[in-house]
């Protein structure tokens, strides 16, 4: 019998349909790993396997028997337990106290008895192999054993299904070789464990089942022995060129290396998330930075921003120097960044399309302090129409607008600001087909007039349209650099799969 | 119970507080009992009937009648929420003591308990179902039982007075051991207090409601129900500080209580609660209810007549403590990232 089954699963979004029919299954005493790319639907699965979200249609069975959980207390009770990325338990209670919190021994007097709570807890975490005195106050563990602590809990809930949802994004190799020793013992319990990690090469370690989704659709689902590091990539990431092929950047786009420097990183770090990375990005150019998740993309252009604390390093704009970690320098420096999380950092959903476009330049379209209705207007109205934004008025609440609208809307905001050097990190991510190809169309406009771009996708043939220069990275590090003709999906993909391979 | 070192046992190793760690915790912790102790002392060689046996039981009678709003208070902030009732409800006890007790010393005690715990209860269940934050909820029933208060008693001009043969003044005016009775109600409240912060599921999941909410969620604990309760018991503590203020004065004095949510506040701050939730002791606020007293006697012995000093320095000391607290708490923060090695979290973009 199963420990958990999913049939058919469908789920949408606001119309973005981000499950397709999605099967599942997952063996008691087994560890499946369930990967893909950002927007593959991983984390939709997971959510809706543990009652945070409800599938439209589908069914989920757990140990057999029809279950629909509303809530994610209820697939806690049934026996589901998750162990999030980020520990959620109470730092400032003791092991003991999180382990059994809300279900803890009592005495006569209905008080809690410390003694049993803390023999019983010191049991468990002795049964997982977890070295720790249970009397501790959470909070002053390590990430890693706080997260043991979790699976403890989970442990203790009688949980028949753990999902482990990336818990070893933070931590050290040392704490994730005594998680994996826990897993083990609990999958060898019986219990039948999820366990997603960014980290591709702890799943041959751990995992006995792989399902790969690729745009909300399960591609393969299999024992994870019987596929290698590069098959395993190549079905996340690779597409069906014929269907997908299509990217709006045009060809002319071989960089002239005569043109002048705009931005330039040099040995750029951060603890633990970047090493000694150098990017150069000329007039005109497109420099594309490719990585799987979690590879430091992001933190490049973070960095380069200012919103990213940095180690050392020395970023310059057009010659001049930019001090690190201060995002109005940054700004003032002429480096805009459309961030990755455009609700979370980006969108001001209870604006105006009107406001929203100017909020980056307030200080340029007032006078003395006033705003200047007429600047405002005319600003907002040109570039309403030249990225050509559907809106009913420019007063419309950004919050009605599609996806891909908010992100021409954050794109014009940028563009106010008149960067020298703009960096786009997964600019199309999340947005509608056409208006996909209109925001490809426009980045490569920009940098034929002259701007400095930085890309970030995770969609490779989009990076390899768009780029004249693609960094390859990993591990925070620069592995591979390809240039003018290298700049091809084969090459990419080979890069993303052996690139600084240790 | 296993008391071998903890922290380097732990497998991850990175369990060990560094010493200036410790301190800015310790300190934190338990900052506002170092001031007080200090104070005491030092006021004992500058006044020398300061450390009298009547002084420092006049202070203690005098803290009897906040703590117990202090108390409810504490529970309620642990869960990261707010009471700003707890000074009209007060005022509302104390007129209701003052008017039941004619009917006997059970009714003057029953009356106040029932109709302020009801008047928690009810902004209990409001926060709890509807997620109105508690700040809204209770500034809303700040007004309400102020202007219930008032429309009892003919817009405050009616003062109800505790017949003078009534048990009821016994509740203040008695003593035991030479404390007052309402300092071995305090006492009793506070020992119950921190049982069931520290032995019992509800005083856990307070704190993780305060702490981490979306956890508590997740882990399945009864947060309705724990947010309806700690509200209808911060009712009955002001209900019931109220009333024995009513038995002292003899009287429904109906102008108390005005502002006296925020002394509460400032109380439990001092004792170390962070506003934020999820982290504070009950033993605390105690001692921040004393610290204000005896800031507040030794005003009186400096000659400051002018009572409006007083709230200069709770002001002056109040902003002291919550400036400390933020720089204790960051110290901890910066050590811990250091002793994990750059794992702390970045800043994102603004």
């Amino acid at each position: 019998m199963l420990a958990l089954a999913a049939r058919g699963l469908n789920k949408s979004f606001s119309g973005v349909h981000v499950l397709h029919d999605v099967d599942f299954s997952l063996r008691p005493g087994t560890i499946h790993t369930i990967v893909g790319e950002n927007g593959a639907g991983k984390s939709t699965l997971i959510k809706s396997l543990t009652g945070v979200y409800q599938a439209e249609t589908g069914s989920i069975e757990l140990a057999g028997a029809e279950v629909r959980f509303n809530h994610p207390s209820q697939a806690q009770d049934a026996g589901v337990s998750t162990v999030y990325q980020e520990v959620n338990l109470v730092p400032l209670l003791s092991v003991a106290r999180n382990i059994f919190l809300g279900r803890e021994p009592r005495n006569r007097l209905g008080l809690i008895d410390l003694r049993a709570l803390n023999r019983r807890a010191a049991e468990v975490v002795r049964d997982l192999g977890i070295d720790v005195d249970v009397t501790a106050e959470l909070g002053v563990l390590g990430l890693g054993v706080q997260q043991m602590i979790a699976l403890a809990r989970a442990v203790t809930t009688e949980a028949r299904v753990v999902i482990m949802d990336e818990p070893t994004s933070s931590l050290e190799r040392r704490e994730v070789e005594v998680l994996f020793s826990v897993a083990r013992r609990l999958r060898d319990q019986g219990v039948g464990i999820v366990f997603i990690s960014h980290r591709l090469d702890e799943l041959w370690e751990l995992c006995d089942e792989v399902t790969i989704l690729r745009d909300g659709r399960v591609v393969h689902t299999g024992p994870m022995h019987e596929l290698d590091r590069r098959s395993l990539i190549s079905a996340m990431l690779g597409r069906d060129i014929a269907e997908h092929g299509v990217t709006s950047f045009t060809e002319s786009d071989s960089s002239e290396t005569a043109a002048e420097v705009v931005l330039e990183a040099k040995d750029l770090s951060a603890p633990g998330r970047l090493h000694s990375v150098d990017v150069t990005v000329r007039e005109g150019e497109i420099v594309g930075l490719a990585g799987l998740l979690g590879s430091g993309r992001s933190e490049i252009v973070k960095a380069i921003y200012g919103g990213l604390e940095t180690s050392s390093g020395q970023i310059t704009v057009e010659g001049r120097t930019v001090r690190r970690g201060s995002v109005p320098a940054a700004l003032r420096a002429g480096i805009a960044l459309l961030s990755e999380d455009r609700k979370a950092e980006g969108i001001v959903p209870e604006l105006s399309v009107r406001d929203n476009i100017i909020l980056g330049i307030l200080p340029r379209v007032s006078n003395a302090g006033v705003l200047s209705n007429r600047r405002i207007d005319e600003l907002v109205e040109q570039w309403i129409r030249r990225l050509g934004i559907k809106v009913s008025s420019s007063t419309q609440l950004l919050s009605e607008l599609s996806g891909g609208n908010q992100q021409k809307m954050l794109i014009a905001r940028w563009l106010c600001t008149e960067p020298s050097a703009f960096l786009l990190d997964e600019p199309t991510r999340g947005i509608d087909v056409g208006a996909k190809q209109e925001v490809q169309a426009l980045i490569d406009e920009l940098a034929e007039k002259g701007m400095a771009v930085v890309l970030i996708s995770s969609e490779t043939e989009e990076l390899v349209a768009g780029s004249d220069t693609i960094l390859v990275l990993r591990d925070g590090e620069i592995s591979e650099v390809l240039t003018d003709d290298q700049v091809d999906n084969a090459r990419l993909l080979s890069a993303l799969v052996d690139g600084g391979q240790r | 119970m296993t008391t071998a070192s903890t922290a380097e046992a732990a497998p991850a190793g990175a369990g060990t507080r560094t010493r200036v760690e410790k301190l800015a915790r310790l300190t934190q912790r338990n900052g506002a009992l170092v001031i007080l102790l200090g104070l005491i002392l030092v006021s004992s060689f500058a006044f020398p009937s300061f450390a009298s046996v009547g002084n420092l039981s006049q202070i203690a009678l005098q803290a009897a009648f906040l703590a117990p709003l202090a108390l409810g208070l504490t529970f309620v902030i642990f869960t990261g929420g707010i009471d700003l009732s707890v000074g009209s409800v007060f005022a509302l006890g104390g007129v209701l003591a003052a008017w039941a007790s004619q009917y006997g010393f059970l009714t003057a005690v029953l009356v106040p308990l029932i109709v302020c715990t009801l008047i928690g209860l009810v902004q209990g269940a409001i926060v709890a179902f509807t997620s109105i934050p508690s700040f809204i909820v209770t500034l809303a029933g700040l007004l309400f039982a102020r202007g219930l208060l008032l429309a009892l008693t003919e817009e405050g001009s009616e003062t109800y007075k505790v017949p003078a043969d009534a048990a009821f003044l016994e509740l203040s005016r008695g003593s035991f051991l030479g404390l007052g009775f309402p300092v071995w109600i305090v006492i009793v409240l506070f020992a119950v207090g921190v049982l069931v912060l520290h032995r019992t599921s509800y005083g856990s999941t307070l704190l993780a409601i305060g702490g981490q909410p979306d956890a508590a969620r997740l882990m399945g604990l009864p947060v309705l129900r724990s947010t309806l309760i700690v509200f209808a018991v911060s009712g009955t503590m002001a209900g019931s500080a109220g009333a024995l203020t009513a038995s002292y004065t003899a009287s429904g004095v109906t102008t108390l209580g005005v502002g006296l949510e925020l002394t509460a506040i400032a109380a439990v701050v001092l004792g170390g609660t962070l506003l934020t939730g999820g982290a504070g002791t009950v033993v605390g606020s105690l001692v921040g209810v004393v610290l204000l007293q005896v800031v507040a006697n030794l005003i009186n012995r400096m000659g400051l007549t002018n009572s409006n000093w007083q709230a200069v320095v709770n002001g002056a000391v109040l902003l002291v403590v919550a400036v400390a607290q933020v720089l204790l708490s960051r110290v901890q923060a910066k050590e811990r990232a250091r002793r994990r090695g750059g794992e702390a979290d970045a800043p994102e973009p603004g």
